[in-house]
């Protein structure tokens, strides 16, 4: 008898076409947050499946830190050209230049948290209701506990005690004026799905999540890009290494990791078999336990 | 492979963190990082062991009052099946909570503490499953390590599981003694557990046959968005993007459009890479039919032969989910899928005492946690379709025009 059930992985891929089509039927202006990391790359070609023979009902946003590796931005052009859809990029550098914000000093300096702001304006400006993105709940533990419909208020807080209960495949985004809300569709992939499904679907991604040579340096366990927009001491000395990135996001919160794995089979298997979670080499989220739950409340992705 | 959603329920007293962290450290699915995490954690709270509870407690308010006050969603997988657990709190005023954690699994677990038996909690549970149609149920009788492995402890509170259950709407139960502390029958079998003959937690989750908990029976589509790009390449194509809530749809078939009626045929079934000559639930696809109708977001395809009634009087159990009362006379507005209708709660019949399953008529109000019965009647049609025969299109949520927020779930009867 012929099978009525789907693979686990069609059933995810079901899930999300479903929450992406949900996102653009409820509200009037959304936006897909574009970073050039696999996971809104994966968001892009979801979206093809969700869309297709239609256009995206939202535009890319790429709030860009400045900090990128060229191949990301490189990667992220080629693709909006290839799908034909539209492009909004917003700088931190911008934000840093009207003052908004202050750039962060010191051996530990990164843009990250300065990308908040960068988003908020954008929200503000371009008038968006919702914004797609690809945080994942096996990530980290206060992305456990987020919605798909993720509610905030109008400074794009997240409060994780006031969150909307959500059932079956509900989705409630009634919001007033002025708030928004960041849509979650690939949260029950876990890192290894996405690898998986990036196999299977024959998915194209930026060569930095493949091992190549890099000049990186070693610290505190971590290795970092050799960059001008890292602070190096004297004692760090820069070595050439074989490296992939596990994820790919602002250059100074992304560290390497040492790696033969230059193909997307190789990866599966040095997922299966690594020792250390995905952000285990993002220097973000190193800063503290509540990290990310303190990020989100800011208004964080 | 297959991907299963369970649910834990319990409290941090009945082991159910450490059921969770058991699992995964067993099964392998804890990475180097996240232990040291734990050991850290451990530590700072001045815990003489590795507390897998920590493991699953994701806010700083719960970590640091050791409870789980929201559902968190964990994952792994063997070489069977992918895992999704919903990690839902335990106690009373966290039954929205669990409600919430339970609408989309296909099996739970309650946790019973060896040496306490079947307490009010475990009943509680147990009906909130039977409310909600999960088809599958284990009872893990926890703790054995502290009753001696006692068979005849174990057996006792079978038999008392069972005869109270009994009168629940639950196809399948399961009991498997385990101690998650010390890591017995759950991932592993026991040795300290000769006389139980059964399989491990884990090996259960991996086998129970979950193939039927979908209805393949009743083809309902609820059109979720129109895809018309209305460009040189495509000037007419018009499709009905959704997902399918429930049965098989084919190219050819004969389908009514609800409400209104009125009767068409699919000429195709659309996904990215092409045409395809059938789908079934819960795939997302974009059905093109024959006739140009007026079918927009909120409208129902059918089975032409099979149509459901549609109805403004809608009888359903409730779990009140709002800090401000439900009460008659109060409208919302109802999300049936991708359906919106404006309703008015016309009458509470009773509230169900959750404990004992008695029915408590002549109540005014309904409190955040509770479970009723309520009448409802509404502005427009709904698709009739009973809860326990299809979860997808029975269940319902209430929303409160006044604040956007999503008030409670509701469960169709007919």
């Amino acid at each position: 008898m012929k099978s009525y059930h789907l693979d686990y992985l069609d059933a995810l891929e079901a899930e999300a076409i479903y929450i992406l089509r949900e996102t653009a039927a409820q509200f009037d202006n959304p936006a897909l947050l574009f970073s050039g990391g696999k996971d809104s790359i994966l968001l892009v070609h979801l979206a093809l499946k969700a869309f297709r023979p239609g256009k995206f009902p939202f535009p890319l946003v790429h709030i860009d830190t400045g900090h990128n590796f060229q191949e990301a931005l490189d990667y992220r052009d080629n693709l909006v050209n290839r799908i034909g859809e539209r492009l909004i990029v917003r700088k931190v550098q911008d934000s840093i230049d009207q003052g908004r914000v202050k750039e962060e000093t010191g051996k530990h300096a990164s843009r990250n948290a300065l990308q908040t702001v960068t988003l908020l304006d954008a929200i503000a400006e371009l008038k968006f209701d919702a914004c797609i993105g690809g945080a994942r709940r096996d990530e980290e533990k206060a992305r456990a506990k987020e919605r798909i419909f993720s509610v905030r208020d109008e400074f794009g807080q997240w409060e994780p005690r006031l969150q909307r209960p959500e059932l079956w495949n509900l989705f409630n985004g009634k919001i007033q004026k002025g708030e928004n809300v960041r849509v979650f569709p690939i949260s029950n992939f876990t890192e290894l799905d996405v690898w998986r499904y990036i196999e299977r679907e024959n998915i194209e991604l930026p060569k930095l999540y493949f091992s190549h040579e890099r000049n990186v340096f070693s610290r505190d366990g971590l290795w970092y890009p050799d960059s001008e927009y890292i602070y190096r001491d004297a004692d760090e000395t820069v070595e050439k290494k074989t490296v992939r990135f596990r994820t790919v996001g602002d250059m100074t919160c992304t560290a390497a990791v040492l790696s033969h794995a230059d193909n997307v089979s190789t990866i599966i298997d040095e997922i299966i078999t690594a020792q250390t979670t995905e952000r285990g080499s993002r220097i973000d989220d190193k800063r503290s336990e509540a990290a990310m739950e303190e990020r989100k409340r800011g208004g964080y992705f | 492979m297959e991907l299963l959603r369970f649910l834990t329920s319990g409290s941090v007293d009945d082991g159910k963190s450490t059921l969770i962290g058991r699992m995964l450290f067993d099964s392998r699915s804890l990475l180097q990082d996240q232990i040291e995490a734990v050991e850290k954690s451990s530590l700072k709270k001045g815990d003489d062991f590795f507390n897998l509870a920590l493991l699953t407690d994701g806010l700083k308010a719960e970590r640091e009052q050791g409870i789980t006050i929201d559902v968190a969603y964990k994952y792994f997988s063997t070489p069977k099946r992918k895992f999704i657990i919903a990690d839902t709190p335990g106690h009373i005023q966290y039954t929205r909570n669990m409600v919430t954690g339970a609408s989309t699994a296909n099996l739970m677990i309650i946790l019973v503490d060896a040496r306490a038996g079947i307490i009010e909690q475990t009943r509680r549970h147990s009906i909130i499953a039977s409310l909600m149609a999960i088809p599958h149920l284990v009872v893990c009788v926890n703790k054995m390590d502290l009753v001696n492995w006692s068979q005849e402890t174990f057996e006792t509170i079978c038999e008392d599981f069972r005869k109270f259950s009994a009168k629940l709407n639950i196809r399948d139960i399961s009991f498997i003694p385990v101690s998650a502390l010390k890591g017995d029958n759950v991932v592993n079998k026991s040795e300290n557990l000769p006389w139980y003959e059964g399989r491990s937690l884990l090996h259960h989750l991996e086998e129970v046959y979950i193939e039927s908990d979908i209805n393949l029976q009743s083809p309902r589509f609820p059109v979720q968005y129109v895809i018309r790009p209305e460009s040189q390449e495509h000037p007419d194509y018009r499709a009905y993007a959704g997902s399918i809530a429930s049965g098989i749809f084919r190219k050819g078939q004969k389908v009514m459009v609800l409400p209104a009626g009125f009767e068409t045929e699919i000429e195709g079934i659309d996904v990215y890479n092409g045409e395809i000559d059938e789908a079934f639930a819960p795939m997302s696809v974009a059905i093109r039919l024959k006739d140009n109708l007026d079918i927009s977001r909120g409208d129902f395809l059918v089975d032409a032969g099979a149509a459901p009634e549609t109805t403004q009087d809608i009888t359903a159990n409730i779990c009140w989910m709002s800090s401000s009362k439900l009460k008659a006379g109060a409208t919302f507005l109802l999300q049936q899928n991708s359906r919106r209708v404006k309703v008015r709660i016309s009458e509470i019949v009773y509230k169900t005492d959750i404990s004992t399953l008695e029915d408590i008529s002549g109540v005014e109000e309904l409190a955040m946690n509770d479970i009723g019965l309520v009448k409802i009647r509404a502005a427009s049609a709904v698709i009739a379709d009973d809860y326990r025969k299809n979860r997808f299109t029975g269940g319902f949520i209430l929303i409160d025009e006044g604040t956007n927020l999503t008030s409670g779930a509701g469960f169709m009867r007919f």
